[in-house]
């Protein structure tokens, strides 16, 4: 068994599914001959034709939009839009169509696409390619958001996501590309959407975060243990549905929480796990949620970026805010 | 300095606004087997067209937009399409879509405010209305390419105004189905209104059929109040398409002779006596003087053919108002194959606090 990357692992999963699945195609720009500007499609156009691994035109809207109507004709489409930041032109598309479609006709017309789209920061890319939108994505319904956070859960969620009857989001963080390798067998087994992956156990504290910033949470659950506490740390996984159980569960045990995101605080997704904690889960609570994310401003060019990502020391004294409480 | 390319547009008539041959007809144009089954469906549309505004002006109907004046357009190009394509309609095709057997009930059900209108008993592949203008195009184009790809010999048929004609996502659809070579075809209704935005502010284009060649996709204009034009370049676009030409853009040239919707009063902007004048150029009159000139048609078969439409609305009408109230539970049933667990708090919820009143009767609601 290969150690890979998570980029790799996105290439493993999609060239899987080609395999496996001739309905399969993947669009979107500069895919094919130059396999991705980050490489996720190397070598797939070579293997499985230009009919099936197709460069488009440079255009967000169509991409989307003809992805859409592919999928409703039987293909099963993944769309690659090149940068998060690039995919607002195709948003009409994604909250107007591919999230209502099965809704709009009862169930005779069905959408079954992948977005895929890199996201977030810490890779010191120019303007417009840090981008975190899952939020406004997750407020969408119709549409389920997945945000992989190691290259065995890029490969079992992609092909869950490929295989899945409706649209899915797929967010992959960038600077998780080639952050590190892990073993992933090339074996066919999804991993299930909709639920949420304890990473490590704890006692004392629930961290919860996804994508990138797992890197840091897990950092920052590290440094805690070297104190003596206990952190839990889930990865969301998929973040819309929300599988919060799992997370009620947890707090349950440990009566804290500290939420970790990477895009802007003021209704992003720890706003709805902190309320739904409240709702559900108030009288296990020791202490109020913390949430430690990006900042209200707009995402800084790469000299600021890493002032702007959360970083383990804020993690770490939001946990200590929730031990300190009582 | 040298010419590296040049273009033209062609534009289509055969018969005159009186019905008069302008030259040789097509085959089909002779033959009333073909041409009746066309007027019949043109009238009906009329027929539906005004009983629905009926029922949403004595509040048995929601908002609905009215064909009017185009009912050449859509009866021309659905009668040249196969059953095993698809249609990609906005939401003034009604034309189009009765005579891909869509039923005047599920229209009326998904102008009533029900989805289960969009779940066409036929045409179960078509799309259902599409309301984000221009959108459909896209679309259109990803479903092309689908076909192309199986190899299958069907082509895809979308329908836009000349409003969408501003929109990115009908240069986009084109751009992509011309490079794709996919059997496409894109009608562009061009009724010269906007809601209240004349042709004139839409766009600075000679005609919006050349829009095509930015694409590299055939553009072409016909008359869209004569049937026999609209239907021969609907039949040429089609058979180009299944036989791998590519894309094809048709602007038919038509007139709203309605409001752009219940909603919308058009004598706030734009002159009856104008609207008055560009009744003489109506469809269905033009090929009625030419069945008749065929020796096809008379007042006894237009009174028939009128009792036969107003029976036909009337039990759609009836099954409409009969239809049985959509469940609470279908707001979730439909969102996702299987509802994720995240959702059933939520549905439950619907569920315990669904009035009594949700048992209403389709037009109670529409005041």
């Amino acid at each position: 068994m290969a150690e890979i990357n998570l980029v790799e692992a996105v290439n493993l999963a999609l060239a899987h599914e080609l395999a496996r699945d001739e309905a399969v195609v993947l669009l979107g720009e500069d895919i094919g001959a130059n396999g991705g500007v980050f490489r996720a499609t190397a070598g797939l156009q070579q293997r499985f034709g230009a009919g099936r691994v197709v460069d488009t035109p440079l255009a967000e809207t169509a991409i989307v939009g003809t992805a859409i109507g592919m999928a409703a004709m039987g293909l099963r489409p993944v769309a690659e839009i090149q940068f998060s930041g690039f995919l607002y032109p195709a948003i009409d598309h994604l909250v107007n169509h591919a999230a209502r479609l099965r809704n709009r006709t009862r169930g005779r017309l069905a959408c079954p696409l992948v977005v895929r789209t890199p996201c977030g920061g810490g890779i010191h890319a120019p303007e417009h390619h840090s981008e975190s939108p899952e939020a406004m994505l997750a407020h969408t319904p119709g549409l389920r958001v997945v945000m992989p956070s190691s290259p065995a859960r890029a490969y079992g969620l992609l092909l869950a996501a490929i295989r899945d009857p409706d649209p899915v989001m797929f967010l992959e963080p960038t600077r998780m590309y080639r952050l590190f390798r892990q073993e992933v067998a090339d074996d066919g087994e999804a991993l299930p959407l909709d639920v949420c992956f304890t990473l490590r156990g704890g006692t004392d504290l629930t961290l919860v975060s996804w994508g990138a910033m797992l890197h840091e949470t897990q950092a920052a659950a590290d440094a805690l243990a070297a104190e003596g506490i206990s952190a839990e740390v889930i990865d969301v996984a998929t973040l819309k549905p929300l599988d919060l159980p799992t997370i009620l569960e947890s707090v349950a045990r440990t009566g804290r929480c500290v939420i970790v995101h990477e895009a802007a605080r003021t209704a992003g997704l720890g706003a709805e796990i902190a309320a739904s904690l409240a709702e559900e889960g108030l009288y296990s609570l020791l202490a109020p949620v913390q949430r430690v994310t990006g900042y209200d401003t707009v995402m800084p060019l790469s000299r600021l970026e890493y002032q702007y990502l959360p970083s383990v020391e804020r993690i770490v004294a939001a946990a200590r805010k929730t031990l300190e409480a009582s | 300095m040298s010419t590296v390319a040049r273009f033209h547009i062609d534009h289509t008539r055969f018969l005159d606004p009186q019905g008069e041959p302008l030259g040789p007809l097509p085959d089909f144009a002779c033959d009333p087997a073909r041409l009746v089954p066309m007027y019949r469906a043109m009238y009906l549309t009329r027929s539906f067209d005004a009983k629905a505004i009926a029922l949403q002006r004595t509040g048995k109907l929601g908002t609905f937009a009215s064909a009017l004046g185009q009912e050449a357009i859509g009866v021309g190009v659905a009668s040249a399409m196969r059953p095993e394509d698809a249609l990609f309609p906005s939401y003034r095709e009604h034309a189009a879509q009765l005579v891909r057997g869509v039923r005047i009930e599920e229209s009326l059900r998904y102008w009533g405010g029900d989805e289960r209108g969009s779940d066409f008993a036929e045409a179960r592949h078509d799309f259902p209305n599409c309301v984000p203008i221009g959108t459909q195009v896209c679309h259109a184009a990803g479903a092309a390419y689908a076909f192309r790809l199986r190899g299958e010999a069907r082509a895809a048929v979308c329908f836009l105004g000349d409003g969408g004609s501003s929109k990115g996502d009908f240069y986009e659809g084109l751009n992509f189905a011309a490079v794709w070579k996919a059997p496409l075809l894109v009608v562009l209704s061009n009724n010269q209104w906007a809601i209240s935005v004349p042709r004139s502010a839409q766009s600075a284009t000679a005609t919006l059929a050349q829009k095509a060649i930015a694409a590299g996709v055939e553009g072409v204009q016909v008359d869209g109040n004569d049937l026999v034009a609209v239907h021969h370049v609907a039949r040429e676009a089609l058979a180009k398409a299944r036989a791998g030409g590519g894309p094809t853009l048709i602007e038919a040239v038509t007139y709203r002779l309605g409001d752009h919707t219940t909603a919308d009063d058009a004598s706030r902007y734009r002159d009856p006596a104008v609207v008055q004048e560009q009744w003489s150029f109506e469809p269905l009159t033009r090929l009625r003087n030419h069945l008749v000139k065929l020796g096809a048609w008379g007042p006894e078969k237009e009174e028939a053919l009128a009792r036969e439409c107003a029976e036909t609305v009337n039990a759609a009408v009836e099954a409409y108002l009969s239809t049985p109230p959509p469940t609470t539970a279908a707001m979730f049933d439909h969102l996702f194959a299987t509802l994720p667990a995240a959702l059933a708090a939520q549905r439950d919820e619907a569920l315990r606090f669904a009035p009594r009143t949700a048992g209403r009767q389709p037009g109670g609601d529409h005041g």
